[in-house]
């Protein structure tokens, strides 16, 4: 589904990726770790045709990038830790927007739909500036999926949420990836990590420096993989 | 895991409807959360109507006199107005990255700057509306001459197309306050300079043929930076 080769970022005279190689296959929920600085974000954002590689090759669903971006953005949900939502707008009116953007058939059908997956129904009519962090993290996973995409994109989804905020996203993602949807997901908290992926990358210094699916990996070492990875 | 089936591509519309469909998605957006805040038109309202009243009071003028000031007056207040509607527009977008979810729809990007565009005219000529009747009562002009019309359009919408393209640069900057005003000013002063020009000209009862020479400048200023931001904008957002 996502094959990267030789991909290298810079931003001026600063290497951000130098040279990262990555496959997932269909279905796949990976977790890219790593530390601040490590290049998660900017990968992704590459990845989500919103920059453009310095050098490599990138598909996205057999699709090149940046030449198909179109393409690949058709089949891509992004949820970053930023909502990407108008808060002077209601919930509805929100997804009914991104639905037109995408060119949704039977826009208010599906809009229900998504409201009613991410228990956001009942406040459909509500603006977005009366949403708690947890609130709108919900709605903007809604607004990743209402396209129906084949590829799901979550940059560091948790961020801000308390505990049962945090837990209630991770009972939308699980049903997310359920449904047969490629993730990648980028996260510094590896506990949340080891119970959402079924394949944790470590990317350090540009490059993946450690691959393992949770197969390889027993609940108590993904800690001391991911140690282990960066000491290297 | 089972691959999924796909929707989205059997319904897909021709790229031309998807581009008006979009262009119409981002404005309409626009104008609803407008409708709802009030943040950006009652901004550009107030300082529109603040300057005219000062300037009334501070030229104390008689009727030929009157007549000559008006367009330079005028084009002073919805230069500067314009300017804080979209450094307010294009703010909105950077505030919870709401520019990328525009990036990521899978459009031609020069419907997201056309949608743009058309909601800042929007707002633009929604304070030139409410303007112009309380400015022809203060100063007692009549400025309700098609001609003098067709310029304040022509004139907005020359400002408006490159004040969208350079808000979007702006507001990658730090200082996009700031930067704003100091891109747009000099890039628009080709099209300032014939508003000002057309207009006074219609309202003193100027020659018609000094009046469409500045006309023609407009137009082909508008159509120059239209085509020059349709062909760069997808640079300019790009990282």
């Amino acid at each position: 589904m996502i094959q990267v080769r030789k991909l290298v970022k810079r931003f001026g005279m600063k290497t951000i990726l130098n040279g990262l190689d990555l496959d997932v296959s269909p279905g796949e929920f990976v977790a890219l770790l790593g530390p601040n600085g490590a290049g998660k974000t900017t990968f992704l954002r590459i990845l989500a045709s919103l920059s453009r590689p310095s050098l490599g090759e990138v598909r996205v669903a057999g699709h090149l990038l940046p030449h198909e971006a179109a393409e690949v953005r058709a089949r891509l949900g992004v949820v970053s830790h930023q909502p990407l939502l108008y808060a002077d707008l209601t919930a509805e009116e929100n997804l009914r927007f991104y639905g037109r953007m995408y060119g949704i058939p039977r826009l208010e059908q599906r809009v229900t739909e998504v409201l009613e997956m991410i228990g956001l129904d009942s406040r459909r009519r509500d603006l977005v500036r009366t949403f708690s962090r947890g609130m709108q993290q919900r709605l903007a996973i809604g607004r990743g999926v209402l396209h129906d995409p084949e590829v799901m994109l979550l940059d560091e989804p948790h961020t801000g949420l308390d505990q049962d905020a945090s837990s209630m996203l991770d009972g939308v993602l699980r049903s997310v990836a359920a449904q047969g949807r490629t993730v990648v997901m980028t996260s510094h908290d590896l506990v949340r990590a080891e119970d959402l992926a079924t394949r944790f990358d470590i990317l350090s210094r540009g490059v993946i420096a450690a691959s393992a699916t949770r197969r390889q990996l027993s609940r108590s070492n993904l800690l001391t993989f991911y140690r282990q990875a960066l000491a290297n | 895991m089972a691959a999924r089936p796909r929707t989205l591509p059997a319904s897909s519309p021709s790229a031309a409807s998807s581009f008006f469909r979009a262009m119409l998605a981002v404005a309409w957006k626009d104008l609803a959360a407008e409708l709802r805040s009030r943040e950006l038109f009652s901004a550009m309202l107030v300082f529109s109507l603040l300057v005219i009243v000062i300037f009334n009071f501070a030229l104390e003028l008689d009727i030929r006199t009157r007549q000559s000031v008006t367009s330079g007056v005028l084009w002073v207040t919805f230069a500067f107005a314009g300017t804080l509607g979209l450094n307010r527009s294009m703010a909105i977008e950077k505030e919870q990255s709401s520019m990328d979810g525009l990036l990521l729809a899978p459009v031609d990007r020069s419907a997201i700057y056309f949608g743009k565009v058309a909601s800042n005219l929007v707002f633009m000529l929604g304070v030139e509306v409410v303007v112009l009747p309380i400015y022809a009562l203060l100063y007692n002009v009549n400025l309700f001459i098609p001609g003098f019309l067709l310029v304040l359009l022509l004139g907005s919408v020359g400002y408006i197309v490159v004040g969208t393209l350079l808000a979007a640069m702006a507001v990658q900057s730090r200082a996009r306050d700031m930067l704003l005003p100091i891109l747009h000013f000099p890039v628009a002063m080709a099209v300032l300079i014939a508003s000002v020009k057309a207009s006074g000209g219609y309202l003193t009862g100027a020659d018609p043929a000094s009046i469409q020479t500045w006309l023609n400048l407009l137009i082909v200023y508008d159509v120059v930076f239209t085509s020059i931001a349709f062909m760069v904008f997808d640079f300019v957002v790009e990282e």
